[in-house]
């Protein structure tokens, strides 16, 4: 079975959209709630590597890529999530599946206020201690 | 009596290209806790590149480093080409593989000479650099610059490599060879250095699992990943080379990777040589579509990560750059915990960030803030070590 058709299997209904790009460019469109459900699985039952989290301020809300890299087919699959709520923004954190994700999430945080549930250590990762409360400077509004 | 003291390690080097913090707890000796700052150097890249044309972005990028300059523009160009679904000229496509190679060389070099400084042998660091300065004559040649070859653009490169210039790379190239085989002489054999970075910085494979490293790092603890084999840009499907791998995770065997690729970087350098056809160099992209594209990259430290979205306009709604050290400098949380502090300037240096850091480290008391060290002290403190290693395996060889 190869990784997509396994990736289908165990996610089934949390797939919200499905779509190739290109044969080794995946996007995956998912429930914010799903998140560490998902990320748990790609990581810890399918061995995907974490490269990283794009985090855009979009017209419908904060959306969130998680990138997974599948090496042994230099297959990417991005993980979309869409927070559409712009005045409280929050999601779970995937930071105690595994550390990988901190950095990521405390850049996410600062740079467009979404706050990560659970994060063990959700303080400013770039920005300077002195740069304003609620000024993030990724939002495009 | 335990001392508990804690060492900030940085930020601000002259030579460094990225500030970064390291604040090491030790109690006596041993590193028992470590705390990472960084964002010294933010620059706001991906947020300036959103004010940029696509045209302009390869140039911006290119800025994100000193050392891997081609990497990131390499990426983005890739992440355009893969939004837009672009064909590349084959020409072109050999034509940044070479680059790609040649700065791969040049900056295991430079990481070499300075681990060879930082632990007491200032004549690996003269050499290595010694060594590094042909590569970067090439680029000259090649591009009017030693640094910032601004080859790179989408649908293409910006020069072609003329055709007199083939042999004098190829000589440039043959004659590294040598020098790379005095290296692997010098440092694998070498009983002092072997007992100085055999065991120390360890990372072990779930470590890099769990903590996603990328590059040497990643494949000096076993992990089999190589963007160039994996999700293969450029032509790397089309020459023959191997992805280097070790397992042990010390210093010992990030050192061994990376003076191991060299060799492989020379030999896909020399097949791209052989192989480049004549043609075209440019697909004279005009419009980009809609879309988002990612893409990636082998630097010399690791995968390198674009992901580009496009609104139809000429600029990138958004532009995402995750840089390989971003992973491996994070690893340090678990490479440098439990080892000693002689030992720390070597292990942060190890995942080949932005090592100048580590040059400016200052011992404190914990609780009066006194200066105990500087960081030339504890250069010479990791220093000392390899000299009480050298006499002890001499004394050693002398009863024998």
């Amino acid at each position: 079975m190869s990784i997509l058709d396994e990736i289908k299997d165990r996610l089934k209904d949390k797939i919200l959209d499905w779509h190739e790009h290109a044969a080794r460019r995946i996007y995956i469109t998912i429930n914010p709630r799903d998140i560490q459900e998902v990320a748990s699985t790609l990581f810890k039952d399918l061995a995907l590597r974490f490269t990283i989290a794009t985090g855009q301020d979009t017209p419908g809300g904060l959306e969130i890529l998680y990138h997974f890299s599948f090496d042994k087919t230099g297959q990417i699959i991005s993980v979309r999530v869409l927070i559409e709520d712009k005045k409280k923004p929050q999601i779970h954190s995937i930071t105690p599946l595994f550390p990988a994700a901190e950095w990521i999430e405390r850049e996410i945080w600062e740079m467009l206020g979404i706050n990560f549930l659970g994060h063990p250590n959700l303080k400013r990762l770039l920005l300077a201690e002195e740069w304003p409360e609620g000024k993030y400077p990724l939002r495009k509004s | 009596m335990s001392h508990k003291v804690v060492i900030p390690i940085g930020p601000y080097h002259p030579l460094q290209e990225e500030p970064e913090l390291f604040r090491l707890y030790v109690e006596g000796e041993k590193v028992v806790d470590i705390d990472i700052v960084i964002g010294y150097m933010h620059r706001g890249i991906e947020e300036l590149s959103e004010h940029k044309h696509f045209d302009q972005v390869a140039f911006l990028v290119e800025r994100i480093c000193g050392i891997c300059s081609t990497s990131h523009p390499f990426a983005y160009v890739n992440a355009m080409e893969d939004l837009a679904k672009i064909q590349v000229p084959e020409r072109a496509l050999y034509i940044r593989t070479i680059i790609a190679e040649m700065e791969r060389i040049h900056s295991h070099l430079l990481w070499l000479g300075l681990a060879g400084h930082f632990i007491g042998y200032n004549t690996v660091w003269m050499w290595a650099w010694k060594y590094r300065e042909p590569v970067l004559d090439m680029f000259e040649m090649i591009s009017g610059n030693r640094n910032h070859y601004a080859m790179m653009k989408v649908g293409g490169v910006r020069r072609d490599i003329k055709d007199q210039d083939i042999p004098v790379l190829k000589k440039a190239i043959d004659e590294l060879v040598p020098a790379v085989d005095m290296f692997r002489g010098a440092v694998m054999d070498d009983p002092v250095i072997k007992a100085r970075l055999k065991g120390i910085g360890i990372l072990t494979k779930q470590q890099a699992i769990d903590w996603c490293v990328v590059g040497p790092t990643a494949r000096a603890s076993g992990i089999n990943i190589d963007v160039r084999r994996d999700d293969p840009y450029g032509v790397y499907d089309r020459v023959t080379w191997n992805v280097i791998l070790e397992k042990d995770g010390d210093i010992f065997a990030k050192t061994k990777v990376r003076i191991l690729e060299l060799y492989e970087s020379v030999s896909i350098i020399r097949q791209c040589l052989d192989k480049m056809p004549k043609g075209e160099i440019d697909a004279n992209i005009k419009d980009i579509p809609p879309g988002e594209g990612i893409g990636r990259v082998e630097a010399p430290r690791g995968e390198c990560f674009h992901y580009v979205r496009s609104d139809g306009t000429n600029r990138p709604v958004r532009h995402k750059i995750r840089a390989p050290s971003f992973m491996n400098v994070a690893s340090n949380k678990v490479a440098a915990v439990g080892g000693t502090i002689s030992d720390a300037a070597i292990t942060l240096a190890a995942v080949d960030p932005c090592y100048c850091c580590t040059e400016r480290l200052i011992v404190l008391d914990k609780d009066s803030y006194r200066k105990l060290m500087n960081g030339w002290d504890l250069i010479k403190l990791s220093q000392a070590k390899t000299e009480e290693l050298k006499k002890s395996i001499s004394s050693r060889q002398s009863q024998i």
